[in-house]
């Protein structure tokens, strides 16, 4: 906790002069953060927030929702592209990759842990099948529900209503690649979201 | 196996994995499952669990996993790298001129026009996925049971469900 605290008041009177962060501080801010949220990407969010904009005061709390736009916009893991638009600027390209690492190197190691040396020796355990047997209509369902809120936030005007159900059909009757069907709905939005309202 | 095609789907699939998250799961059971049949359906739920339940974004979980399986340490390396090198690109590389241009008005108008069509291939994902998870009673009650819980406590943490998901699993399993 002291040590915490200690980092706190760093970053505060970093602000204050601003004079730059370091970038192993950057890293230990990400990998803290990759290796203590669980849930996700969208769950990182609000622990990111937390330790840069209310702790450290490194980015004033405007600039970091622009830089949550632009995470959700643009491709790869949410979590992800905020912390490399966080680096980027603090301590530009260095800082970019840097917060990145501090990302992806606890996720990585506790995947390729549980991938390597614990997965193989309970493979053929009968309880590990039963907890995986549990788990796959889990996992189906909390996708099902991620569906539903999803579109009714995203489906609330009737032309996304209609696209969606254009899309739905020719999915399901033609064997389309989610790419092409990806870019078709960017460009079919180009031109039917013209105006604002519906 | 050849390590650069998986480097190569993993670099596609982060590139259209926009959003984050669920967003990558239609792609990735089109490129890893029906395409390259490099994992079963039932594989591909497993992997999907595993990465809920450990901390990370599920996108660098789930390539670190799969590339793991498919090429050892430098699978999971390269998939890893796939997965990431489009944010990489673009915020690094494109940085202001791309910040720009996703403040341009055309850029939210095509992301409302691709949002609605990820809507329906997600919705498809599911129905596939569910094909190979629901395969009796049981586990058909187990996902209503997840899925009621998830939509009327929307602020409980996916952690709890996967949880219960194996719970369930361990009393119901047909030994």
């Amino acid at each position: 906790m002291a040590l915490e605290a200690g980092f706190a008041l760093n970053g505060q009177q970093q602000a204050a002069q601003q004079q730059k962060v370091s970038l192993i501080s950057i890293f230990l801010v990400f990998l803290k953060v990759g290796a203590l949220t669980f849930g996700g990407g969208y769950a990182m969010l609000p622990i990111i927030q937390r330790e840069i904009v209310v702790r450290r005061q490194w980015i004033e709390e405007s600039l970091f929702f622009d830089m949550l736009i632009v995470a959700q916009s643009l491709p790869g893991a949410v979590a992800l592209n905020t912390a490399i638009q966080v680096g980027l600027r603090l301590r530009g390209i260095a800082g970019g990759i840097i917060a990145a690492l501090g990302i992806i190197v606890p996720s990585f190691c506790v995947i390729l842990a549980i991938a390597a040396y614990f997965l193989p020796l309970f493979q053929d355990n009968v309880y590990i099948k039963a907890v995986f047997y549990g788990l796959r209509p889990a996992v189906v369902a909390l996708i099902a529900a991620a569906v539903i809120s999803l579109g009714r936030s995203i489906l609330k005007r009737r032309r996304s209503i209609a696209l969606a159900a254009v899309f739905l059909a020719a999915g399901l009757l033609l064997k389309i690649h989610p790419i092409a069907l990806l870019v078709a709905g960017g460009l079919m939005g180009l031109i039917l979201f013209r105006d604002k309202v519906d | 196996m050849h390590l650069l095609s998986l480097y190569w789907t993993f670099l596609k699939i982060g590139m259209f994995t926009i959003g984050g998250g669920y967003a990558m799961i239609p792609l990735m059971e089109r490129e890893i499952i029906a395409r390259h049949g490099w994992l079963t359906a039932e594989g591909f739920l497993d992997i999907v669990a595993i990465a809920e339940a450990t901390p990370g974004p599920l996108a660098i979980n789930a390539a670190t996993f799969i590339g793991y399986r498919l090429g050892g340490f430098f699978g999971s390396l390269l998939a890893t790298l796939g997965v990431v090198t489009p944010s990489l690109v673009t915020l690094l590389l494109l940085g202001k001129f791309l910040i720009r241009l996703i403040l341009d008005p055309r850029a939210e108008r095509f992301l409302s026009g691709l949002r609605p069509a990820f809507i329906a291939l997600i919705s498809m994902a599911v129905i596939r996925l569910g094909h190979a998870a629901l395969v009796d009673l049981r586990t058909s009650l187990i996902a209503a049971g997840v899925f009621a819980a998830s939509m009327l406590f929307p602020r409980l943490s996916p952690l709890y469900l996967i949880g219960a998901g194996a719970l369930l699993g361990l009393l119901l399993y047909p030994y």
